[in-house]
């Protein structure tokens, strides 16, 4: 047997090619994975873990429950308690579409020690659902006329408020002077004088409130904060917020449910401070489209993107606001804006700085909306060395002017082009969501956030935060001076649009700044 | 020929080192954008369970195929497996005028890189060359040369 020189050749030419290939491949993932390691050590961002609660030991919570609409069903089902229309729902709705989750996520929430003892709702229909589902020999609910009647009885230990906008703060007024801990949903009030009022009593009750912006609760928002902390983007100058909807549910024009009637109804208590009107339908179940009970995009969605920012950078109230819109998209009546451009101006706001000191201060933070078009325009923080785009996910860009960052653009280690930083803690769970106003709120984080990697509501965690801090005490993510923040910055929105005129905030007072001869209370809650 | 199953192997082996060589590789995106008539096929295997074995798999035969392309042996079985890997790629994101193209570069209509490389890959198997061009000459030439003593 005798190999030539060129069965040697040919039978081994492979060899040295398989080498190299297998080289270049090699060296090419591990030279991008080394910059890649030396840019994530150079940022030093620590994802957040989420922050552990005291469990809610001994006898359940009391709670009750007051308004059983769209937002307080939702409420309930992160409390652990689901209406069987609902789940029968979301059963066939996952037998068409296996992506479907929404039932098997609810059943595998943790339970909470919690007795939804009171049901308070002035339609009697829906107070009817709520008893016919949750008044199980197990879980001994009862019917309140009115929350009054609720928050006095001795039967609950804490309420949820889930109504219009203008009994937010009356109820939660009334139950934290009864030392009732209340979850009040956003915005915390509907006017000036009783957001003041509101923090006077909160400050001075034994019970705990907390405020409904369970995007506190979002990870990816958590890790935002440590970003700006480390100055990742350098000096933020300006903020763009938005909302993009562009559907009859995203406009708040809700089912009007058919055996509504003056009989179903309890007007009166339905109006409460409001002008006194005949019976109306629309107004009942489309309440967010009039000023009268609701706070139309300012109170409605901006409080929402307000609180977002405030939560990653801890801004506070807006020196001065001017705001303007319109109604352009929805001409059916509706007294609030569906266009809204509003602008915070934050002049000695700083999110540190990688120049020389004293060259950089101040802040406008932007909030364009429209409920005309449902293209997805992200939340931007623009900063000197960087972009970050807010959601449930974040990622980073550098500037390709930055200064922190001036070597590695010019050794082309950073791209101005190609993210630095990427956040993703879903990256391995498809999510199924269900309307356009559903993804619209996912998108910005505010329906759940993902513990290792499994998708938990954030509602939940909101919820669950409050009730242990009602137990156990210590401090909950969106108290009173969160809440205040978020109420008056979105009046200041809402005052601005109404007047035309900037609205400014005297800190040192703690209150607006007076315009001669404007009664700000009348002035936000006028029909136009 | 023999260029023609250099190349491929080539192709196929500088796809899985890629993929060896970065821990953060995962085929879940690829798989949940599949379009077609197979789409929930794909999108089974980006269960949780499943996605794990499914990158490896895929990575393993990427280079197994480019070893036994390159370096001349066992060919017809690399030729086999780069088929078979080839037609899910197809199958996953198929050039069909009615289904939408996501995750592809270029124009196609019915035929795509793909299904082209999948059927050279055939040829390659009909026409094997690492007797010729490959480790296989040295067995073959051993067999031959004991055969012929």
């Amino acid at each position: 047997m005798k190999f030539t020189r060129r069965d040697a050749l040919k039978g081994l030419g492979g060899i040295p090619l398989m080498g190299a290939v297998w080289w270049a491949g090699a060296a090419s993932s591990v030279a991008k994975k080394k910059e890649r390691s030396a840019i994530l050590e150079q940022l030093n961002i620590q994802p957040s873990l989420p922050s552990a609660v005291p469990g809610i030991g001994g006898e359940p919570i009391r709670v009750g429950i007051i308004g059983f609409g769209i937002r307080g069903e939702q409420l309930c089902r992160a409390l652990g308690f689901a209406t069987e229309e609902w789940k029968e729902e979301m059963r066939l709705a996952a037998q068409e579409d296996p992506k479907h989750t929404a039932l098997s996520d609810f059943e595998s929430q943790d339970k909470l020690n919690v007795h939804l003892a009171g049901i308070c709702d002035i339609f009697d229909y829906r107070a009817n659902k709520a008893l016919k589902s949750f008044n199980t020999p197990d879980n001994k609910m009862e019917r309140f006329r009115t929350h009054q009647e609720m928050i006095r009885s001795g039967k609950v230990d804490a309420v949820v408020i889930a109504t219009p906008d203008h009994w937010h703060a009356p109820m939660a007024i009334d139950a934290l002077e009864n030392d009732i801990h209340v979850y009040v949903e956003k915005p915390m009030t509907h006017n000036v004088s009783e957001t003041y009022r509101l923090r006077d009593v909160a400050m001075n009750s034994k019970a705990v409130l907390q405020v409904g912006h369970q995007h506190r609760q979002t990870l990816s928002f958590q890790t935002a904060k440590d970003i700006i902390h480390k100055g990742t983007i350098g000096h933020v100058s300006l903020i763009q917020t938005n909302t993009n909807r562009n559907d009859d549910n995203g406009a708040w024009m809700y089912e009007i449910h058919p055996d509504a009637s003056p009989q179903t109804i309890d007007w009166d208590m339905f109006l409460g401070s409001a002008p006194k009107i005949p019976f109306n339908k629309n107004h009942f179940f489309r309440w967010r489209k009039w000023w009268a009970y609701g706070s139309g995009l300012s109170g409605d969605l901006l409080s929402h993107d307000y609180d977002r920012l405030n939560c990653v950078l801890n801004m506070g109230i807006p020196n001065s606001v001017m705001t303007s819109g319109g109604i352009y998209t929805h001409r059916d009546g509706r007294n609030v804006p569906d266009v809204l451009q509003v602008n915070m101006e934050y002049p000695n706001f700083s999110t540190g700085s990688s120049q020389p000191k004293g060259k950089e201060k101040g802040m406008t933070f932007v909030y364009s909306a429209t409920l005309g078009n449902g293209f997805s325009r992200p939340t931007i923080l623009m900063g000197h060395d960087g972009t970050l785009e807010l959601g449930n996910q974040l990622t980073i860009w550098p500037d390709g002017r930055s200064t922190r960052y001036a070597d590695m653009i010019e050794s082309g280690k950073m791209n101005p082009d190609v993210p630095i930083y990427q956040y993703n803690p879903g990256a391995s769970t498809p999510d199924g969501v269900a309307s356009a106003t559903s993804q619209y709120f996912a998108d910005k984080g505010l329906m759940w956030t993902y513990i290792n990697g499994a998708r938990v509501d954030s509602t939940f965690l909101h919820l669950r935060e409050w009730l242990s801090t009602s137990r156990n005490g210590g401090k909950v993510s969106c108290g009173v001076k969160e809440g205040f923040e978020e109420a008056i910055s979105s009046h200041m929105a809402g005052l601005s649009y109404k007047l035309g005129r900037r609205i400014e905030w005297d800190p040192e007072q703690g209150k607006l700044k007076d315009i001669e001869g404007i009664d700000f209370d009348e002035a936000l809650l006028a029909p136009m | 020929m023999v260029l023609l199953r250099l190349f491929i192997g080539w192709h196929f082996l500088y796809e899985g080192i890629i993929k060896l060589y970065n821990p953060d590789w995962t085929s879940f995106g690829y798989l949940a954008s599949a379009q077609g008539p197979f789409r929930s096929f794909f999108i089974w295997m980006t269960g949780d369970s499943i996605i794990g074995v499914a990158d490896w798999g895929n990575m393993i035969a990427l280079v197994f195929v480019g070893l036994t392309l390159l370096l001349g042996i066992f060919e017809k079985w690399g030729a086999i497996v780069a088929a078979l890997l080839l037609a899910l790629y197809y199958l996953a994101h198929p050039s069909f005028p009615w289904v939408a193209q996501v995750n592809v570069e270029g124009s196609y209509w019915f035929v795509n890189k793909n299904l082209i490389e999948l059927v050279a890959c055939l040829v390659i198997y009909q026409i094997p060359t690492s007797h010729y061009f490959g480790l296989q000459r040295l067995f073959h030439k051993k067999e031959t040369l004991s055969q012929a003593n």
